[in-house]
This record gives structure tokens, C-alpha cells and sequence, in this order.
């Protein structure tokens, strides 16, 4: 494959938008979307570099991660409504109680 | 028809996985069954389960297995840590049911989750690819922030998974990163073949993409173990989350942590340790700083603690930093003798705080050493393990890593260890001084002590002052353990 920098590039540049949103934003679940980002960003960079070697590692890898995110998601939704049940909000500058 | 081949593969290096796995979702089924308020035998089971797991585990010593195509192995450096786990997760059952019966929030979930991290910090300890060490960390992660939160109704233990949860994700993200940069840069995510092939390059360390494959996994590996500048979440995912799982958290995540982080750099990356060492030396000052310096001022145990926690991975990062035989043995022995000492003050302030998780103050020990002497004689004894002061185990294990790094040279890491050791006397001395010379402000109730917490106590005991007494018998084992490495 010729264009693995190109997919680099786009991977990285995809990481790098979920990073800055996760230390922006302020809404748990826009957080969490730019975390999936992220692991998004991690797929494509192995699909890429599993494809430009020509051996599949990098895609099993993958299927692992998406399998695990899935997984995060359900545990990471069920705490963010426990937080909400008790908290009446998602908003991360509510999480506040604990401060040094 | 063509036939798919399935290759022969051999189960016994993740036979206590499996074991623990079954016997976790054999109880998540009986828990189903059982009335609510009736779920302590589940404590007990799991006990023994973990106690069965720790036969098998210690019989594959002095094995070495490599099994499904190089992707776990069985072997000295996995069967030690393996066996720390699985000492951090029978603490934690034993203290566990009482304190979950006082804070009403007696769920039988939780004893399967506890082995679910179990299984995967083992395999995080056995994985030899990155695969394999990327499940574990997340079969560990995962069940830890539902852990972290256990306490539903409680608002910190929520805000303390929300937390966990949210950075821990966010770490992982890295840490992944670094693995896919890892893979492009050598072809592999074997260890081994990751090893042999870094080795093979003519200038590994003007690989730009390996380098920041390192320095990315490196980030994700210092989130889990907590150093600085990686450690905000800790204090108050410590501080919110279930005393009994904080814990858990600090000697057991944190030790898989180690496992991991030592495998991919002494195993994988030997060569290009000048540059990683440097990294961690660095890390190590701050860690052991920021970690003693804001503890100082902590007046909640709990928060105290988990500031000590992040001090202590910067003493067990010096040993990582000398990257020698006496530094990564004195980090095993460390990790083994901080799940002593650290889940045993953890279980004393259960005994000491309240309902609702509160009286968990330094002030609310006043008093103890005249109300419970022996309560008392042990959080000395676990105080004094976690300050580093002889005979204790955590002295001995202050020692080997110190001298690691005076061994490679690294004089002034070591200096900078022993005054942020002596530095932190002062928070360990400070609960002293309000158990044995304040009188208690209010008059309460004292918790009875449950004969499985007394189980724990006296095992903690045993186990923060026996490695300190007679060490040559456990360096051993950690010497053993990081030879074939």
C-alpha cells in the first residue's frame, strides 16, 4: 500500500480531536464519545500499518478493541445514570465533591 | 469439505484464569438465588476459591511455558505476581463483607468482580503480547470502576467511578496509541519478537515512531499505576470509592500495573533503556514529591493514604529506573509487602469510621491506643511498614530499591528517595500521635472486629513484619522470579 502516511495523518489528527475534547468538553457523554474517538483513531492506525505489512495482528487487534469499548460503554452509561440518579446532571463540573 | 485446522494449544499457563473465571460466574448465578441480605457465604466461597487458585498458581512454579503461539506465557516473574493478586483479592473478600453489611449495600456482585480483576491482572502478569496484556488491563479496568462505584446510593462512590471510569478510558486511549505505533514500527506485538527485532535495528532510538510508541504506552502504564504527573484521579477515586475496594485498588491494580510495565520495557525495549530510564527517573522524583509533599496536609486517612500510594509507586519506580537484579526484585518484594501493609491500615480505618463513611478522619484515631490496644499495635505496625522504619517489611523492601539505583550508579535518585522516605514519617507519625497521646473528642461505639477482618489483621501483620525480620526468604523468590525476564 502506498499512502500509509496518509492514514497516519488522518489517525492521528482523529486522536488528537478526541484528546482535546475530552479535556474540553464539560458533558460526561460528549467526554466518553471523544474517548470512543480516540480508540477510533487507535483502530484505523492498526488497520493501516496491518494492511501496509500485510499480515492480519493488527486486525484482530482491533476487533479486540471494539469488543472492549462496547464492554466499557455499558459498565461507563450505567455509572454516568448512578451519578445522574443521585446528581439530577452529567455535567463534569459537577463532580465536585472531592477537592484537596 | 476443507477442514480449518484448530493448533493444539496448551491451557495450563491460564488454568487459574480459567478457574477463577468459571468459579466467578458459578457465583454471579448463586448470587441470583440467593435472598438479599443473605450474600455473605458468598465472601466465603470466594475466599476459598482464591485460596484454591493460590495452590495452583504456586504449583506452576519454577515452570516455563509459552502457550498460544507466544501470547502468555507461565513463569517465574508471572507466578510471583500472580500470587500477590490473588493475596490483595483474599484480603479484600475478608474485609469486605462487613463493611458492605454496615454501608447496607451488600450486593453479591461484587465478589465476582473482585475475581473478574483478579483474572485479568493475571493475565496482564502472563501476557507476552500486547494483545493479551491490553485484555487483562481492561478486564481489570472495567470491573474496577464498576468497583469503584459499588456504593450506588452513596454520591462520592459515584463520583469516584464517574471519575475512574472517565480517565481511565482516557488512558487507555493512550496506551493503545502506543501500542499501534509499537506494531508499526516492528511488525509485531509479540514481546519477544518485538525484542528481537528492536534489537536488530541500527539506531532503535532515532526510530521516532517506536519512541513514541514507548513514551505513549508509558503514559497509559503511569496513569494505572498512578505517578505524578498522572495521578490526579487518585486521590478522590481513593477517597469516594468503597473503603474496602480502595484497598484492593492500591496493592493490586497497581502491582499488575508494574507487571506489565516491567515486562514491555525489560523485556521488549532493553534496548533502548538509556532513554526510558531517563523518562522514569524523572517521573520517580515527582511521583515520590507530589505524593509525600500533598500528603502532608491531608487531614482525611483515606485521602492521606492514597497520596502515600502515589509516593510509594515512586519509590518502586526507582528500582524500575536501576533496571537491575536487586531494583526489579525489590520492586516485587515491595508490591508484595505494600498489599500486606496497605490493605491492613485500610482495614483499621473500616473498623474506625462509621456508617456512611464517616468518621474517617486522622483525629477520629484518638484515642484508640487506650480503647483497642491491639487495633492500635497494628496500625502501628502497618504505619511504621508504610514509613519504611526496620524491622518491617516495607524497610527491606525501601533498602533493595534504593540500592538498586546506587548499584547503577543513580546516587542522587537514591538521595532523593530516603528524604522523601524520612519526609513522610511525619503524616505516619501524626495518626500515632493522635492513638496514643489524644483523648478521644466523643464518646461511640467501636465496631466489632468479625472474625474474618481479625483473619486479615493478623495476616497483614504477619506479613509487614516476617519479610522484615527473615527477608532472604522472600528476596529469593523475587530474585527467581526476575531472573528469566
Amino acid at each position: 500500500m502506498e499512502n500509509l502516511n496518509g492514514y497516519l495523518v488522518v489517525s492521528a489528527i482523529l486522536f488528537a480531536i478526541g484528546t482535546i475534547g475530552v479535556l474540553t468538553r464539560k458533558n460526561a457523554i460528549v467526554i466518553f464519545m471523544c474517548i470512543e474517538l480516540m480508540l477510533n483513531a487507535v483502530n484505523l492506525t492498526f488497520v493501516a500499518f496491518s494492511r501496509h505489512l500485510g499480515h492480519f495482528d493488527g486486525q484482530i487487534f482491533v476487533l479486540f478493541i471494539m469488543t472492549v469499548a462496547a464492554a466499557e460503554a455499558a459498565v461507563g452509561l450505567a455509572l454516568m445514570i448512578a451519578f445522574y440518579k443521585n446528581k439530577e446532571s452529567i455535567s463534569v463540573d459537577d463532580v465536585n465533591m472531592m477537592k484537596w | 469439505m476443507d477442514m480449518i485446522s484448530i493448533p493444539v494449544v496448551n491451557m495450563t499457563p491460564i488454568l487459574p484464569e480459567i478457574f477463577l473465571s468459571v468459579l466467578a460466574m458459578v457465583l454471579l448465578l448463586l448470587n441470583v438465588f440467593s435472598p438479599s441480605g443473605k450474600k455473605s457465604y458468598l465472601a466465603y466461597i470466594s475466599f476459598i476459591g482464591i485460596a484454591a487458585t493460590a495452590v495452583l498458581v504456586g504449583a506452576g512454579w519454577g515452570g516455563h511455558i509459552e502457550s498460544f503461539s507466544g501470547a502468555v506465557i507461565l513463569d517465574n516473574f508471572a507466578t510471583f505476581f500472580k500470587m500477590i493478586f490473588l493475596l490483595a483479592a483474599g484480603l479484600t473478600v475478608l474485609i469486605s463483607d462487613q463493611y458492605m453489611e454496615r454501608e447496607e449495600c451488600n450486593h453479591g456482585e461484587l465478589y465476582p468482580l473482585i475475581l473478574f480483576t483478579v483474572v485479568g491482572m493475571m493475565l496482564m502478569a502472563s501476557g507476552t503480547d500486547l494483545m493479551t496484556i491490553f485484555l487483562g488491563l481492561e478486564v481489570m479496568s472495567v470491573s474496577l470502576y464498576v468497583l469503584a462505584g459499588f456504593n450506588r446510593n452513596n454520591k462520592k462512590s459515584n463520583e469516584a467511578g464517574l471519575k475512574y471510569f472517565l480517565l481511565g478510558a482516557f488512558s487507555t486511549g493512550f496506551l493503545l496509541y502506543g501500542m499501534a505505533l509499537t506494531y508499526g514500527a516492528t511488525g509485531t506485538t509479540r514481546v519477544y519478537k518485538i525484542a528481537s527485532v528492536v534489537g536488530q535495528m541500527t539506531l532503535p532510538s532515532a526510530n521516532i515512531m517506536l519512541l513514541a510508541g514507548m513514551l505513549l504506552m508509558m503514559t497509559g502504564f503511569a496513569f494505572k499505576i498512578a505517578a505524578a504527573p498522572f495521578h490526579m484521579w487518585t486521590p478522590d477515586v481513593y477517597e469516594g470509592a468503597p473503603t474496602p475496594m480502595t484497598a484492593f485498588m492500591s496493592a493490586g491494580p497497581k502491582a499488575a500495573g508494574f507487571a506489565a510495565l516491567l515486562r514491555i520495557l525489560l523485556v521488549a525495549l532493553p534496548t533502548l533503556q538509556i532513554e526510558w530510564s531517563q523518562l522514569l527517573w524523572v517521573l520517580a522524583v515527582l511521583t515520590m514529591t507530589v505524593g509525600n509533599i500533598t500528603a502532608l496536609r491531608q487531614d482525611n486517612i483515606k485521602r492521606m493514604l492514597a497520596y502515600s500510594s502515589i509516593a510509594h509507586a515512586g519509590y518502586a519506580l526507582v528500582g524500575l529506573v536501576a533496571g537491575n537484579g536487586t531494583g526489579t526484585a525489590g520492586i516485587l518484594f515491595y508490591m508484595l509487602s505494600y498489599a500486606f501493609m496497605n490493605i491492613g491500615a485500610f482495614a483499621i480505618i473500616i473498623l474506625v469510621s462509621k456508617k456512611g463513611e464517616t468518621n474517617g478522619n486522622v483525629m477520629d484515631f484518638a484515642g484508640l491506643g487506650f480503647k483497642r490496644p491491639l487495633l492500635a499495635v497494628a496500625m502501628t505496625i502497618f504505619l511504621f511498614s508504610l514509613a519504611g522504619m526496620p524491622p518491617t517489611a516495607g524497610f527491606i523492601g525501601k533498602f533493595y530499591l534504593f540500592s538498586g539505583a546506587v548499584q547503577k550508579g543513580y546516587i542522587w535518585l537514591a538521595v532523593i528517595g530516603v528524604l522523601n522516605s524520612a519526609a513522610s514519617v511525619y503524616y505516619y507519625l501524626r495518626v500515632m500521635v493522635y492513638m496514643y497521646m489524644k483523648e478521644p473528642t466523643e464518646e461511640f461505639e467501636w465496631t466489632q472486629v468479625t472474625a474474618p477482618v481479625a483473619l486479615a489483621l493478623i495476616i497483614s501483620v504477619a506479613g509487614s513484619m516476617i519479610p522484615g525480620i527473615v527477608p532472604s526468604f522472600i528476596l529469593e523468590f523475587a530474585q527467581q522470579a526476575v531472573k528469566l525476564i
